[in-house]
């Protein structure tokens, strides 16, 4: 119970996928400009990860070495077209905000790295909640980021106006940069230093030491 | 843990590297997905072609002005009827029903299609349908505006979208994209409705009855005479915004719907 614990819980915060391994930043700067197209890019993801994480798992003493990739990556296209076809079908209008990103998902590093590293080693139940948590590490960080842009860049949340803005008569002056991919950059930037503030436990060592060289030692 | 025993096990009997299992693996693999994603795809289709024709009854509505004032989106439907218009002459073709023509499949077939002239082609659309729908939108008796389908190149994709005008044939009253794949943050302005607004009110045709819209560099200064025939170009997005302004003259240009609009400025005119 413990172990099953630590699977789904790890990914959150200590083990994040996103701000830990820097994986998934593509669409994590892509999709967040507002909540409701990244809300349902997280279930997509989510979805997939655990469901592919499952389906190698159940497989994993078949599936010949050679060919273990392309397997993997056979697994996770179907399930990510299936779930793209999904959101066309019931959730049409924001699938079309979504346009490439659910497709995307094939190439997600999290998905893959979870199917290659923990999907192949454990068992069905193991890897499913596995899946499970990593999606979850990465929703996370996708919700605060679009939150804190959609807040701030257009002053609403899932399109109901918070904060009103001047240009409709408020008080609240929208800040452009939010909506714009780089602020997703600063946000994540912003999220992965505060969390290695508070776990220390997750600052690497410098690769290298930088040490200030004075003119006259270089001749 | 008795799925480690059974790991094992099947391990000490079973080789998975050996050519059978791949190739059981791969082709066995291959025929379950395909179903899935196959069976997927075929049986969410009909729910997702109504959702694309939702859509595009929604995006003539808002181009009309009509999904603002909240009313019922089959109501609003009722106030517009389809028509097909035969390019080259500008009448009305009565043989074929709007809704089962579709312009663009029939652009690529052989008796409905044809070749743009090179010369023409400012869009760069390279075929056309000789017909296509027209959407007339009444308030009434009175015809308030006259929607049409218009599309041509942007900077990576073709834009598709409508265009509608006041019944004079020559104002602008709205246009607005339904698909096209530009950057997203740049050539996607276009769907911005800031710039969408800026249309509103603009006039197509100069005064020698040829298409002169313009798409200008910067924004347009609102002393010029000129302001009239003129929208803010985008930032960032010149050659998206310089399609725009192609299509929308190839459209109302004398390959497009130029001969059918002219019966309006006639008959305004006079």
């Amino acid at each position: 119970m413990g172990e099953m614990r630590k699977v789904l819980i790890d990914p959150l915060v200590d083990n994040n996928p996103v701000t830990l391994q820097v994986l998934g930043i593509c669409s994590a700067l892509a999709v967040t400009t507002s909540l409701l197209p990244s809300l349902l890019m997280c279930l997509a993801l989510t979805s997939v990860a655990a469901l592919s994480n499952a389906a190698i798992s159940s497989i994993r003493n078949r599936i010949p070495n050679n060919i273990r990739i392309i397997v993997q990556m056979t697994i996770i296209a179907s399930l990510v077209i299936v779930t793209d076809q999904m959101l066309r079908a019931f959730a049409f209008e924001t699938s079309k905000q979504l346009s490439v990103f659910v497709g995307l998902i094939i190439t997600n590093c999290i998905v893959l790295g979870r199917a290659e590293a923990f999907a192949m080693k454990n068992g069905v139940g193991m890897s499913f909640l596995d899946g499970l948590g990593n999606g979850l590490g990465y929703s996370l960080i996708l919700i605060a980021v679009a939150v804190t842009r959609e807040l701030f860049g257009a002053g609403s949340l899932l399109g109901y106006q918070i904060l009103p803005l001047a240009s409709d008569g408020g008080w609240y002056e929208a800040n452009g940069l939010m909506l714009l991919p780089p602020s997703a950059f600063f946000i994540i930037g912003g999220l992965i230093w505060a969390i290695r503030t508070w776990k220390k436990r997750q600052v690497e060592p410098a690769d290298y030491q930088i040490h200030e060289v004075h003119r006259t030692e270089v001749h | 843990m008795p799925d480690a025993d059974k790991k094992t096990g099947v391990e000490k009997t079973f080789d998975r590297d050996s050519v059978s299992n791949t190739l059981i693996v791969a082709i066995g693999l291959s025929l379950v997905c395909s179903v899935l994603v196959a069976g997927a795809a075929i049986s969410l289709k009909p729910i997702q072609e109504e959702n694309e024709i939702r859509f595009r009854q929604q995006i003539i509505l808002d181009v009309a002005g009509l999904l603002e004032s909240g009313a019922d989106i089959e109501e609003s439907l009722q106030r517009i009827e389809a028509r097909v218009v035969e390019l080259e002459t500008g009448r009305y073709v009565e043989s074929i029903s709007a809704e089962d023509f579709d312009a663009l499949a029939a652009a690529n077939d052989p008796e409905l299609g044809m070749a743009i002239p090179g010369e023409l082609d400012i869009a760069k659309v390279r075929r056309r349908a000789i017909y296509s729908p027209v959407y007339l939108v009444r308030d009434g008796d009175e015809l308030a505006q006259i929607i049409l389908p218009v599309r041509g190149a942007g900077l990576w994709s073709t834009l598709y979208g409508y265009l509608a005008l006041e019944p004079d044939g020559s104002t602008v009253s709205g246009l607005q994209f339904y698909e096209h794949a530009e950057t997203p943050g740049l050539g996607d302005q276009i769907d911005d409705p800031d710039w969408r607004a800026q249309w509103v009110g603009k006039q197509v045709y100069g005064s020698d009855g040829s298409p002169r819209i313009e798409v200008v560099r910067g924004s347009v200064n609102s002393n010029d005479p000129d302001s009239r025939y003129q929208v803010d170009g985008l930032s960032g997005a010149t050659l998206t915004g310089r399609g725009v302004m192609n299509l929308v003259r190839y459209w109302t240009g004398p390959d497009g719907f130029g001969p059918y609009l002219e019966q309006y400025r006639q008959s305004e005119g006079s």
